[in-house]
């Protein structure tokens, strides 16, 4: 585990209470969404598949057409500006040139008829009033940064050339081509396999270390957060469970759902047993809980979770779970339940 | 070219997409053939001014309508013009009506239907119907009346011709927009901030360049068979220049007492379209990324 980096540094991205609606969708598919990144922070943003991870990237980068995504409420600070707010032609500015994105499918997220280092040279020319032969020098660059050899010959390869883990390399490459000051990578790794896993994580560390970018990344694997994360916001079906730093959430997670992640990972050595699993489905948007949304797969739900949906509450420093009965262990001390 | 080189395919090392599809063609007999008439009439075509051969516009009284013989090698018209002569700068109205209409219909075709595919909604709507409106017509008939309205010249013919058969390149192409504009790269081409232009003439338009290859050298074929019908029926190259369909209808008052007026450029017509559609045949399966 990392100490935390600058607490108190102003944060480079700050979301509140976001919430996001798609046309004609009966509920918000995400809603209440609040985090804050700061400098070379990374947070992790955890839950299984539909749960909202990538809407909220996706959103944030201005990528989802607002006449389909319609923002309900909330604001997400960059700096002093408001990205929900802006122009799609601001927005297009400040892609790939402040805010970068690294995407899960490094296999197509190349563009195929187009040499990749004309690809990256291409993202420096878009946002940097330099000459085409900086362009490609801070293209070998980055290809050197992102551990490519032989990165002068690369430069001239197709995508089809390369493997999936050296075209994640290149979008990398790509991503951080202009010095972003927020890269989100959603589930970068999940394409890849397990020994290529480890080295991007690595890989996205060490930039991360040298750049000093804030990083938002979004996976499903424990492993990766336990690895790299600073923070961690747990979600669930569009809301935030529980959020805190990373030991915290490991050691001492609040929020049923969390709790369930924690036991459902599996861990060297033997097990008695079959491996925990979170019992059902994550409901769908049009049969959303009025309640806490988790209730019908929750262990512990009582009579009022399906009623009144639970808020954030603090749990310690810096550390929130939404549940009517966190801490539980007291909770369920005390009624004896 | 897309799919050529996407993640279904193992990449190759040292292959680039565009050898193996002409290593592709080349193994394609027909193809092959289809290459070598093309070859040769735009060979012969391109040579006229230079070959040793009459003028085409000559006239001669001693010589009218002679079956071939070793002077007139495919004989003499009504006028006692050399039909080899007119032949030879016949193909040359019938390849460059072919070429220089598909070339219009591509150029205007192929940017609508990028727009179309790219923006949807009401654009893609309005461009779409307009489309639809123009196929219904058949193209022929689109062409004639084109022409007749520009009036008769083989340029206006080539620009009748053209834009008869730019609804074919905006189907088409919106067609493959569809389908390229989902992949995973046009997304990440927004995600960097590149601007709708940038992102269709070098991220999509690439992408579709395939089929629209092969789709224009069969409407070669389609055009110069329109080129011809137009001057058959007096709209494209004007007499005395010659031109395969005007000779055709002046053969046709002629079919007993001089058959070979109408052999000469029906059969040449004949073999350059079985020419370029082999050879789109050809371009098709070997840019076909699904075949191995």
């Amino acid at each position: 585990m990392r100490p935390e980096r600058e607490p108190h540094a102003a944060p480079v991205l700050s979301v509140d209470n976001l919430a996001l609606r798609f046309k004609g969708a009966p509920a918000n598919i995400i809603d209440g969404i609040s985090f804050d990144v700061r400098p070379g922070e990374t947070l992790c943003i955890v839950g299984e598949s539909g749960c909202g991870k990538s809407v909220t990237a996706l959103s944030l980068m201005g990528l989802l057409p607002r006449s389909v995504a319609q923002v309900m409420s909330g604001r997400a600070m960059f700096g002093d500006r408001d990205l929900l707010t802006l122009s799609q032609r601001t927005m297009a500015d400040l892609r790939g040139n402040t805010i970068s994105m690294i995407f899960q499918e490094p296999m197509t997220s190349l563009n195929p008829s187009y040499r990749i280092g004309d690809q990256i040279a291409e993202v420096v020319l878009r946002h940097r009033n330099v000459t085409g032969a900086d362009a490609r020098r801070r293209a070998r660059d980055m290809l050197e940064r992102v551990r490519i050899p032989a990165a002068a010959s690369r430069l001239n390869d197709y995508p089809h050339e390369l493997s999936g883990g050296m075209r994640q390399r290149v979008m990398i490459a790509m991503a951080l081509a202009n010095d972003p000051a927020v890269l989100i990578a959603d589930e970068p790794t999940t394409a890849l396999d397990v020994t290529i896993q480890a080295q991007i994580i690595d890989l996205i560390e060490e930039l991360q270390k040298e750049t000093g970018t804030a990083l938002i990344m979004i996976t499903h694997d424990l492993g990766v957060v336990a690895e790299i994360a600073d923070r961690v916001c747990v979600m669930y079906a569009g809301h935030i469970v529980e959020d805190g730093p990373v030991e915290t959430i490991f050691d001492d997670p609040q929020h049923p759902y969390t709790i369930g992640l924690m036991s459902s990972v599996p861990s060297v050595g033997p097990r008695s047993g079959r491996l925990a699993t979170i019992a059902g489905m994550v409901p769908a948007i049009d049969d959303m809980p009025t309640g806490c949304r988790f209730t019908p797969r929750c262990p512990f739900a009582q009579e009022n979770c399906a009623l009144s949906p639970p808020v954030l509450d603090q749990h310690g420093p810096s550390h929130r779970a939404a549940c009517h009965y966190a801490p539980l262990e007291t909770v369920f001390a005390e009624t004896g339940s | 070219m897309s799919a050529l080189t996407s993640a279904a395919e193992p990449a190759d090392e040292t292959v680039r997409p565009e050898n193996r599809a002409w290593k592709k063609l080349k193994a394609n007999r027909s193809a092959r053939f289809g290459l070598v008439i093309v070859a040769f009439f735009i060979i012969i075509a391109m040579a006229a001014p230079i070959l040793p051969i009459d003028d085409p516009l000559a006239t001669s009284w001693s010589a009218v309508r002679q079956a071939p013989s070793a002077a007139h090698w495919l004989g003499t018209d009504e006028i006692g013009r050399d039909i080899l002569s007119r032949m030879i700068w016949g193909a040359q109205a019938s390849l460059l009506a072919g070429v220089v209409s598909v070339l219009i219909a591509v150029m205007v075709g192929v940017p609508f239907g990028l727009i179309s595919g790219y923006f949807g909604g009401w654009t893609d709507q309005a461009i779409s119907r307009v489309t639809d409106a123009l196929l219904a017509t058949p193209f022929l008939i689109l062409a004639i009346a084109l022409a007749a309205f520009l009036g008769p010249s083989l340029s206006n013919a080539m620009i009748a011709i053209g834009l008869s058969a730019v609804p074919i390149f905006v189907r088409l192409t919106r067609g493959q927009v569809l389908a390229v504009k989902t992949e995973d790269f046009v997304e990440g081409a927004r995600a960097v901030g590149l601007t709708h232009a940038a992102i269709m003439s070098r991220y999509i338009l690439p992408n579709v360049l395939a089929p629209i290859l092969v789709q224009a050298t069969l409407t070669v074929a389609t055009a110069i068979i329109a080129e011809a019908s137009l001057s058959f029926l007096g709209l494209g190259q004007q007499a005395p220049a010659p031109s395969w369909g005007s000779m055709l209808n002046v053969a046709k008052n002629f079919m007993t007492q001089a058959p070979w007026m109408a052999w000469w450029p029906g059969a040449a017509i004949f073999l350059v379209v079985l020419g370029f559609n082999l050879l789109g045949d050809g371009l098709r399966d070997a840019l076909d990324p699904r075949e191995t």
